[in-house]
């Protein structure tokens, strides 16, 4: 087991126009196909969702990190076309499902490979949430990466001990990861209460009022993509009420089991 | 990560492999029990090649602890924690209870046996780690930094530890940066820097070695930057043993 898939979704430092573009602005961006994907079933919709991401992730120089997160998720959706075939889905249904669980995984890549937690940490604190809450969620998206390499780490010196993963029934291989998961809590545990010690020696939550050496401002691009954003998704809204689509049928269903 | 690397380890042998943060060290020994495995070459254990077996399988004769351990310990007792990988090899519960206590003895753990590793100190939790580990009693033996967090006396204790353990025919391998350790253990020093081994030979030639240990970030044992200082002295001292062994015949001769 790898925990690859994490390196997919951890931020690197890059000049690029998609690492520049206002956080702001981007989550808009992202919100707005993480919608588009969920308002169609329609494969050959979904497709376009997923392809028109490969340009962002080419100007955003990370082809090469996003490939391993998709990697990653592969055997998710793997599992969920089998699980919607078996469950007596058709074909193209299942296949439109798959793809969408794709682009929702690559978008949410993209953002989190190009949008540093602290760009997160600084629009959500221009947006008036209060500091601590503000804190809490970039600590979370920064400890991510840190949890992955742990988690590497525990099953490493878990099969050390001769545990095997993949060994025994169902019920037996859910309980080989009873080894894994309780040392990463308790470490997650003991980081937590040090950072927390390590923040109040330094006299987190004194002020009410904090002030940030850096403003975050949207500029024009930033307004562009919003708009365009906008724009699509009303679009989209549209057309998923209203349009004709054209359909594409792959005339195969899996046996009903029941 | 790792390039280059050709090192042969004798059945038996005392092996530090030493060298800066990022070096491979880590690295390195996840390659002898098959965690890793080389993208390029092949790695031996026993004469069994790592790609041909599984980590479960090898783990039997290449026991690896860990450097922190609170990457490993999940168990309510101390007895349950060191018995974990003995139910994992499949031995009877007569012969788990039986080592389980033997190892607990050794490394002074057993007013702990009935305690929750977690409510130990950093030390002892160390110990409870090294301990599942040893108890399965595996031919070669690798600690990834041991002497962190332990104070000098455990650290003493360690060193008394592993030399037994060597005595006993049973290979250890010792990742470390702690040179004050490894003057007083005097094994095989390997250098590794940059993913390649630097030099590979005895600690005294090698911990005495100004540009190798510079190159490699650590800094000569205290005893050989004292006894490089001053002339006349042997270049090759490196422990407070052989230290004071040079000194009391030096002084007696003057008398």
């Amino acid at each position: 087991m790898s925990m690859r898939i994490f390196e997919g979704f951890k931020f690197t430092k890059l000049q690029t126009p998609i690492h520049a573009m206002d956080p702001r602005a981007k989550f808009i961006m992202i919100m707005v196909v993480f919608v588009i994907s969920l308002l169609f079933t329609n494969v050959l919709i979904l497709t376009i969702i997923l392809l028109a991401q490969l340009p962002l992730i080419w100007l955003g120089r990370s082809m090469r990190r996003w490939g391993g997160s998709m990697k990653g998720g592969f055997f998710l959706a793997g599992l969920i076309f089998l699980m919607n075939l078996v469950t007596g889905s058709t074909f193209t249904y299942s296949l439109a499902m798959t793809i969408r669980f794709l682009a929702l995984l690559s978008s949410f890549s993209i953002f989190f490979m190009t949008t540093s937690p602290d760009d997160l940490g600084l629009a959500l604190e221009q947006a008036h949430v209060p500091y601590s809450l503000c804190f809490t969620f970039t600590t979370a998206v920064r400890l991510v990466p840190t949890m992955a390499v742990d988690a590497q780490t525990v099953i490493d010196a878990q099969r050390s001990r001769g545990l095997e993963l993949d060994k025994g029934n169902l019920l037996k291989r859910i309980r080989n990861y009873i080894p894994i998961l309780i040392p990463l809590i308790v470490s997650a545990i003991r980081r937590s209460v040090e950072l927390a010690e390590a923040l109040e020696s330094r006299a987190f939550g004194l002020s009410s009022r904090r002030q940030s050496l850096i403003v975050l401002r949207m500029r024009i691009s930033d307004y562009l993509v919003t708009i365009v954003s906008l724009l699509l998704l009303s679009l989209a809204v549209w057309a998923s009420l209203y349009a004709q689509l054209p359909l594409i049928e792959i005339p195969f269903q899996f046996p009903r089991l029941w | 990560m790792l390039r280059d690397v050709n090192l042969h380890i004798e059945d038996g042998d005392f092996v530090a492999i030493m060298g800066e943060n990022g070096a491979g060290k880590t690295t390195l020994v996840k390659t002898f029990n098959g965690l890793l495995k080389p993208t390029d070459g092949r790695v031996l254990i026993d004469d069994v090649e790592t790609r041909k077996t599984s980590v479960a399988a090898l783990a039997r004769s290449v026991g690896l602890v860990f450097q922190n351990p609170d990457h490993q310990l999940f168990c309510e007792t101390v007895r349950d924690e060191v018995a974990y990988s003995l139910r994992n090899f499949g031995y009877p519960s007569d012969v788990i209870e039986r080592r389980v206590r033997g190892v607990l003895e050794t490394l002074d753990l057993m007013p702990y046996v009935d305690s929750s590793p977690f409510m130990l100190s950093g030390g002892e939790r160390k110990r409870v780690a090294l301990a599942s580990v040893l108890v399965w009693n595996p031919k070669h033996i690798v600690l990834d930094e041991p002497t962190i967090g332990q104070d000098y006396q455990q650290k003493d204790r360690l060193r008394n530890f592993i030399v037994q353990l060597n005595a006993q025919q049973k290979t250890v391998v010792v990742v470390t940066h702690d040179v004050e350790f490894i003057a007083e253990c005097r094994p095989r020093v390997v250098l590794l820097s940059g993913g390649r081994i630097m030099a590979d030979g005895k600690a005294e030639e090698i911990l005495t070695d100004k540009a190798l240990t510079e190159r490699a970030s650590l800094l000569r044992p205290q005893i050989s930057l004292l006894f490089s200082s001053v002339a006349g002295l042997p270049r090759d001292v490196i422990d407070v043993f052989s230290a004071k062994a040079v000194i009391n015949s030096a002084v007696r001769k003057r008398k």
